[in-house]
C-alpha cells in the first residue's frame, strides 16, 4: 500500500470532481428534498381528506420502497414513457422524493410545536397571518428542526454513495473505476473514504455553529449535543 | 415590513364623548349546529370595567373573540369608537392592535425573553425602533411590578409573572381596551392576587376593560359592571353596586352560590 498514491488520489481533478458531484447531489436532494416534505406536510395537515390520501399514498410509496429501487426504477422505467432523463437528473429526483417522505414528519413536528395559542395572541396584537408565521411560529420551528434536518443531510451523504449504479460520477464510483484499472483498492477507496469524512465533518460543524447561533437562550445554559448524535442514523434507517 | 403601510393615528376622528367605546348590537354565532351566542348585546363606555361571568360553555371566550374578530359573528354588528368593524375581517390587524387581550394561558411567545415579547408588536406592527420599544418595555414591565424580569425567558417566570408580562405584552400596543378571558384561572392560588392587582390598577387608572373571571373580590374592586352569561346569551346586566346589593337575577344567584360554593 502507498500512502503517496492515497495523497495523489486525494489531489487528483477525477477525485475532487467525485467528491463535488458528491457534494452538489447531497445539497440539492436536500433542498428539494425539503421542498417536497413541506408540500407533503401541508397536505398532511390540510382538512380535506383527498389531500390527506394523497399525502399518505406518497408516504407509502416513497417509504415502503428501498431507495435504491427508486433510484433505478426512475432511471430505467421513466424513459420507456418517453420521460428522458439525465443520470444526474434522475438521481436528484429519486433522492428528493425519498427525502420529502421523511422531511414531511420533521417539518410537520417544528410547526406543530408551536401552539395555536401562540398564533392567536400574535394574531390578537395586530400582526397578519405572515407576520404571524414569521415572527412567532417560524423561529421556534427552524431551531425544532433544525437538528433533525442536519441529520438527514449526512444521512443524504452516505445515501447518494448509491447512485453510483446509475453511473454518475460521483465518489464512490470514481474511487471504484479507478481501482478497478489497477487494482489498489485500498489507496482508492481511502481516498473516497477520506472525502466522506471531510464532508461529514463539514457538514457537523456547520450545523453545530447554525445551531448555536439560532439558540440565543440555551447559550446560557445548553450543553452541546454529543457529536456521535450527529452521525447516529434515522430512526427508520433506509 | 411595514414601512410602506399608512400612518393610522392612535385616535381616529373623534368621536361624542358620550357614545360608547364599544358596542356589540345582537350578535349571535354558531359552530355548526350549536348556537353559542344568541342575540348578545353589550355597550361598553370608555374607562368601564365590565366583568363577564357565567357557567363554563356559556360563550364568554367567543364572545371576546367576535369583539376583535379573532372569530367572526354570524349576525349582529359590533361598533368600536363609532366604526362598524363587524365585517372588517380583512382590516382585522388594524383594528386589533386597539384592542389588547389577555389569555387563560399566557401565551408568551417562548423564543424570546419578557421585553421582547413587549417590543414585538410595537416594532413589527407600528414600526417603533428598537431603542424606543425595550423603553416601552421597561417602562411596562415596571408598571406590572416585574422591573427586573426584563431578560427571562417565559419558562423561567412563574405563572404570575408570565401573566402580567402578557399584560404588559397587550399595553404596549396602547390599547382603547383590554379584553381579559379568565386570566388567572391556570395560575396557583398564591399568585392569583400579584395578577389581579395589576387590573385592578389599570382598571382605577381608566383603563376600559372586559373581564371573564369568576374572581368574585376582583368583581366587587375593580368592576363597574357584572353581565351574567348562560347558554350564549346575556341574561343580567347589573351596575356593580346593585349586583352585589343583592338585587340579582335568580339565575345569576344560583350561578354565583355555586362558584362561591
Ligand atoms: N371553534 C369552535 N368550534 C366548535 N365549537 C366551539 C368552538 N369554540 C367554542 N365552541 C363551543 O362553543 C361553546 C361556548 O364556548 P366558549 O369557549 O365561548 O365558552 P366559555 O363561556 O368561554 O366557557 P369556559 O368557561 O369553559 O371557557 C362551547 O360549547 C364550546 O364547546
Ligand atoms: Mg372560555
Amino acid at each position: 500500500m502507498s500512502l503517496q498514491l492515497v495523497l495523489d488520489y486525494l489531489l487528483s481533478p477525477v477525485f475532487f470532481h467525485g467528491a463535488l458531484m458528491t457534494l452538489l447531489i447531497t445539497v440539492t436532494s436536500l433542498v428539494f428534498g425539503i421542498l417536497a416534505g413541506l408540500v407533503i406536510a401541508l397536505l398532511q395537515e390540510a382538512r380535506f381528506t383527498p389531500a390527506r390520501v394523497v399525502a399518505l399514498a406518497y408516504l407509502w410509496l416513497f417509504r415502503g420502497t428501498p431507495v435504491l429501487f427508486q433510484i433505478i426504477f426512475i432511471y430505467n422505467v421513466l424513459p420507456s414513457f418517453g420521460i428522458r432523463l439525465s443520470a444526474f437528473l434522475s438521481a436528484v429526483i429519486a433522492l428528493s422524493l425519498n427525502e420529502g417522505a421523511y422531511m414531511a414528519e420533521i417539518l410537520r413536528s417544528g410547526l406543530n410545536a408551536v401552539k395555536t395559542g401562540q398564533r392567536t395572541a400574535g394574531l390578537a396584537l395586530g400582526l397578519t397571518r405572515a407576520g404571524v408565521m414569521r415572527h412567532i411560529v417560524l423561529p421556534q420551528a427552524v431551531r425544532i428542526i433544525l437538528p433533525p434536518v442536519g441529520n438527514q443531510m449526512i444521512g443524504m451523504l452516505k445515501t447518494s454513495a448509491l447512485v453510483s449504479v446509475v453511473a454518475v460520477e460521483e465518489l464512490l464510483l470514481v474511487a471504484n473505476q479507478t481501482a478497478s484499472a489497477n487494482f489498489r483498492y485500498f489507496e482508492a477507496l481511502t481516498a473516497a473514504g477520506l472525502y466522506y469524512l471531510i464532508l461529514t465533518t463539514i457538514f457537523m460543524g456547520a450545523q453545530a455553529w447554525l445551531e448555536r447561533s439560532l439558540d440565543h437562550k440555551r447559550r446560557r445554559t445548553r450543553k452541546a449535543r454529543p457529536l456521535l448524535e450527529r452521525l447516529a442514523p434515522a430512526a427508520d434507517a433506509r | 415590513m411595514n414601512s410602506a403601510q399608512p400612518e393610522t393615528p392612535m385616535t381616529a376622528e373623534p368621536f361624542p364623548a358620550a357614545a360608547p367605546l364599544l358596542n356589540v348590537v345582537d350578535v349571535s354565532k354558531r359552530f355548526g349546529a350549536l348556537q353559542v351566542l344568541k342575540n348578545c348585546s353589550l355597550t361598553v363606555q370608555a374607562k368601564e370595567t365590565v366583568v363577564l361571568i357565567g357557567p363554563s360553555g356559556s360563550g364568554k371566550s367567543t364572545l371576546l373573540r367576535c369583539i376583535n374578530l379573532l372569530s367572526p359573528a354570524d349576525t349582529g354588528g359590533i361598533f368600536f369608537r363609532g366604526e362598524d368593524i363587524t365585517h372588517e375581517m380583512k382590516d382585522a390587524p388594524r383594528i386589533r392592535r386597539e384592542i389588547g387581550m389577555v389569555f387563560q394561558n399566557f401565551e408568551l411567545f417562548q423564543h424570546l425573553t419578557a421585553a421582547e415579547n413587549i417590543m414585538l408588536a410595537p416594532m413589527k406592527v407600528l414600526g417603533m425602533s428598537r431603542a424606543d420599544a425595550h423603553d416601552v418595555a421597561v417602562e411596562l414591565l415596571g408598571k406590572v411590578h416585574i422591573p427586573d424580569k426584563a431578560d427571562a425567558y417565559p419558562d423561567e417566570l412563574s405563572g404570575g409573572q408570565q401573566q402580567r408580562v402578557a399584560i404588559a405584552r397587550a399595553l404596549a400596543m396602547k390599547p382603547a381596551v383590554m379584553l381579559y378571558d379568565e386570566p388567572t384561572s391556570a395560575l396557583d392560588p398564591e399568585m392569583i392576587r400579584e395578577v389581579l392587582d395589576v387590573m385592578a390598577e389599570l382598571s382605577a387608572e381608566g383603563m376600559t376593560s372586559i373581564v371573564v373571571t369568576h374572581e368574585m373580590g376582583f368583581a366587587r374592586r375593580a368592576a363597574d359592571r357584572i353581565v351574567f352569561m348562560e347558554s350564549g346569551e346575556i341574561v343580567e346586566t347589573a351596575k356593580a353596586d346593585d349586583f352585589f346589593g343583592g338585587t340579582v337575577n335568580a339565575r345569576a344567584r344560583r350561578f354565583l352560590d355555586q362558584i362561591l360554593h
